[in-house]
């Protein structure tokens, strides 16, 4: 197990360094780092002077090094646009974008599997079926639309939630949260509804569909035959074994919700990550996508790296054998 | 007769469809008494785990109880509730599946599953149900039962897995055990350790045992008494000498004369009839048609096929260089086929048979040896089409039939696909009517050109596959495990078709099985594989009389004897 870890580990690092040097090749090529810093009237010698002491005219491995142990450290150089270092930039909006995530994800989760399950045991209950016939909507509806028709039914209308922002936040320091103010946990709401429902019906049709074809087979069978306990069957034996396959699916989901809040975010103006992305893409503001691109990789990585610890745990089967 | 454990009476099962109710049981009636073997034996679909599901209440939906009485010691169980029923389950009837494979719950040891079910009905702590989880291990003959008890079922070969199903279905002592086809998923001498296994505990315990199976060879091991059904109906029961000896029903004398004899070679399988008509067929004349033409291969002297110090290697594991393991499925094996014979492989699972088939066929690459077809040595060539000259003249049939053609292909275009493909016919019409052609010669009907492989049963399939077989006119036909997917009667027409084929177009055969009475109406010659080794090669006749290596004794012991099976009056068959 532990030579196992230590390779993902390996091969994470590996992952990282190539996707390093995408955001490293994103200044190189895309304009030039120079013309993006000064006016447009410095002389000649000062671009010049302005290249030799950025380490601009340096090889390109020493150039991609720098970049990379910069990163590591947590820098990743100023912002054209905002003037500011990017790494205070991503401090500040990181908590935002996390705390949304999270509460989308558990909500997709603690509502998610148990209805995959129900429908599993139960696929014929009128419950069932409507609720897999709205499902269809849940998936196909896109999430700026589902958004846009929460803030319209329960901002506009009834004037229940705010429609946008983090409302007051705490600030702890190092992190700011929204969780501690009534404001803040009103807010939070509807985003993390809308950026709930597509993972939700997502993860309760792979639940679903699982558990359905677990329940078909033999040791399921062979366990009634033996006259276990419903309960035990469905949600000890059966259960268990349909985690497996979800748990990956599960995880990348995780991830993507981080990643791709971006719509959220911009429909409901969550000052987040997403928020920052975008407007960094719109004005060609280099260091803040590159950092953006590092930080959604090594999610991603991490994220990786639990489920396939966690597969350990779950799954005899893949534990190294003497 | 007063001591039945288990009466069922009058049993009806109906499955309702859309088009009337479909009746999987009809009016069975069957008694077991302690320390009996009640043995039911019949054709797939013929209702036999039917019965099995519906004395326990495991019915698949919309499957119901339409009828009748089951009695477990004197008391009707028909009609329990599940909750009822639940405690009957594993404490009074308990169940063993086929395959032992898939049985077992993969993410639990041995040892959890075990005191889960000794628990439920038992109720001892969990050191006392510990404790019994491994004396019962020791029972069934596991070594080392207090540490195995911890493993996971992967860490189990199938028979041990079979043997850790059986320590489940006696955790808490029932009276009567169901054991639906326990040995079908497994090789022969695993088999006979089973069902000597089976057959010491009903004897210990007192335990009435129903053995539901399709193989005869089970039957005639085990059995005290025989039922035999088909199609939903028990057409006859007695004691298993007279059932196999002088069976009185036509159904039972027909399916008895089609399991392959051990003992004698005839020159073909009798055929049961009422079971899947193959329908009416125009004989093609093989001097004229496409098929017979273009056979002229030269006459070569020296075997067709001659493998010479054959090597396959299979490596697994280890992305950056770590535990990386090698097996070796074959190891030097050498044989020649000669032309026009037929050559069998026989071995258990692992054994390299199939990876014989594959190497042959250059589906793998050889590690190392040769491999001489027709005078080429098939391992020098390099460049596929040069390839695909010699695979048109070898074609290979498949053990699955389910599997082995394109659900989503018409049939006309799962046969015409290696004509089209090696361009041998000028025009679509030709391949059209060749492909019909085929279909009638196997014993289809051009009919079965335009429909899909779904509407067909397993032996028809098996005919579709031999129809594509044939499509290149290949003179090497390989086939690996034919009919071990098949009934005993869709086996025989398939082995007669054949043999038949085999006649008339003088073709050379690699026939691989595991099943040694097919083998011996099949073949001339017989290699005889253990792991990985060609540890025997004799004529058919000469090993089954006097097998020389020890392996292959072994395995001829174990093949099923059928002491006083039924005389059949065939004429053909010479006596040893």
């Amino acid at each position: 197990m532990f030579k196992f870890i230590s390779m993902r580990l390996l091969q994470s690092v590996v992952v990282m360094l190539v996707v390093g040097l995408i955001a490293f090749a994103l200044f190189r090529f895309v304009g030039d780092p120079i013309n993006n810093m000064v006016g447009q009237d410095t002389t000649l010698e000062e671009r010049e002077a302005l290249t030799e002491s950025l380490g601009l005219n340096d090889p390109f491995l020493v150039q991609y090094g720098r970049f990379i142990s910069n990163a590591v450290q947590g820098d990743f150089g100023m912002s054209y646009r905002l003037r500011q270092p990017v790494s205070g930039l991503i401090a500040e909006r990181f908590p935002a974008t996390l705390e949304l995530s999270l509460i989308s994800a558990v909500l997709a989760l603690v509502l998610g599997v148990p209805m995959g399950i129900y429908t599993a045991l139960k696929p014929k209950s009128l419950f069932s079926r409507s609720f897999m016939t709205i499902s269809l909507m849940g998936v196909s509806l896109p999430t700026f639309l589902i958004g846009i028709l929460l803030i319209l039914f329960f901002g506009v209308t009834l004037r229940w939630l705010p429609t946008f922002g983090r409302g007051e936040v705490v600030d702890l320091g190092w992190w700011s949260t929204g969780f501690l103010t009534s404001s803040g946990l009103k807010s939070i709401i509807l985003p993390a509804i809308t950026l709930a429902v597509f993972q939700m019906t997502l993860i309760v049709r792979l639940v679903r569909a699982e558990m359905l074809e677990v329940l078909r087979t033999d040791y399921i069978k062979f366990a009634h035959a033996r006259g276990l306990s419903p309960r035990l069957i469905n949600f000890s034996i059966a259960l268990r074994n349909t985690l497996v396959p979800v748990i990956t699916i599960i995880g990348l989901q995780v991830g993507s919700i981080i990643a791709f809040a971006i719509i959220t975010e911009s429909v409901f103006q969550w000052p987040g990550m997403g928020l920052l992305f975008i407007q960094a893409v719109s004005e060609v503001d280099i260091p803040v996508m590159a950092a953006y691109l590092l930080l959604i990789a090594f999610v991603f990585v991490v994220i990786n790296l639990i489920v396939d610890i966690l597969y350990f745990v779950v799954d005899p089967r893949l534990r190294v054998q003497s | 007769m007063s001591k039945e454990l288990l009466d069922i009476k009058d049993l009806v099962v109906e499955f309702p469809s859309r088009h009337g109710d479909v009746i999987a049981a009809k009016d069975v009636n069957l008694t077991v008494a302690a320390g009996e073997i009640l043995g039911v034996v019949g054709e797939s679909g013929a209702g036999k785990s039917t019965i099995g599901n519906a004395v326990v209440g495991l019915l698949e939906r919309p499957g119901r109880v339409g009828g009748g009485e089951v009695f477990l010691e004197g008391e009707q169980i028909i009609g329990k509730s599940q909750a009822e029923l639940r405690k009957i389950r594993g404490k009074r009837i308990g169940m063993i599946f086929q395959d032992p494979l898939t049985s077992l719950n993969p993410l639990e040891t041995i040892a959890s599953q075990l005191i889960g079910t000794i628990q439920t009905h038992l109720g001892l702590s969990d050191a006392e149900a510990r404790e019994r989880a491994i004396s019962l291990l020791d029972q069934v003959g596991i070594p080392d039962p207090s540490e195995r008890v911890d493993h996971y079922p992967h860490q189990f070969s199938g028979g041990m897995r079979q043997r850790v199903v059986i320590a489940l279905a006696l955790c808490a002592e029932p009276d009567v055990i169901l054991a639906d086809e326990p040995t079908t998923a497994l090789d022969v001498s695993i088999q006979a350790q089973i069902l000597d296994l089976l057959k010491k505990l009903v004897r210990e315990k007192g335990v009435g045992m129903i053995i539901i199976t399709h193989d005869m060879g089970v039957i005639a091991e085990v059995a005290d008494r025989v039922a035999v059904m088909y199609r939903g109906v028990v057409v006859e029961t007695g004691p298993t000498a007279k059932i196999l000896g002088n069976p009185d029903h036509p159904y039972s004398r027909s399916l008895i004369s089609a399991v392959p004899r051990p003992d004698v070679r005839l020159h073909r399988f009798p055929v049961v009839e009422s079971i899947e008509a193959a329908g009416e067929c125009k004989e093609l004349d093989l001097n004229t048609h496409w098929l017979g033409k273009a056979r002229d291969f030269g006459k070569s002297d020296g075997p067709l096929l001659k493998v010479d110090n054959l090597e396959m290697v299979f490596k697994s594991g280890g992305m950056f260089g770590g535990g990386k393991s090698e097996v070796r499925a074959v190891d030097n094996v050498s044989f020649d086929i000669r032309d026009g014979e037929c050559f069998g492989i026989v071995g258990e699972s692992g054994s390299g048979k199939s990876t014989i088939a594959r190497l042959v066929t250059s589906i793998y690459k050889v590690a190392g040896g040769s491999i001489n077809f027709a005078g080429t040595d098939l391992t020098k060539i390099k460049k596929r089409r040069e390839l695909n000259v010699h695979r048109r003249q070898m074609q290979m049939i498949f053990q699955d039939p389910f599997s082995s053609v394109n659900s989503r292909m018409k049939v006309r275009d799962i046969i015409a696909e290696p004509i089209r493909f090696h361009k041998l016919t000028s025009s679509e019409a030709e391949t059209r009517q060749i492909v019909d052609d085929l279909l009638d010669h196997v014993g289809l009907g051009a009919k079965a050109a335009v429909k899909f492989p779904h509407e067909f049963s397993g032996g028809q399939r098996q005919r579709i596959s031999i129809a594509r077989a044939l499509a290149t006119r290949p003179r090497f036909l390989i086939c690996d495990e034919p009919t071990s997917a098949l009934d005993v009667s869709i086996q025989a027409q398939i082995l007669n078709l054949l043999k038949d084929l085999q006649e008339e177009l003088g073709l050379t055969m690699m026939f691989i099985s595991h099943d040694l009475p097919v083998i011996r109406q099949m073949c001339d010659r017989v290699g005889v594989m253990s792991k990985g080794k060609m540890v025997e090669i004799a004529d058919t006749e000469e090993l089954f009389k006097a097998p020389q290596h020890e392996y292959s004794k072994h395995l001829i012991s174990l093949m099923p004897s059928y002491s006083g099976l039924m005389d059949r009056d065939d004429g053909q068959a010479e006596a040893s």
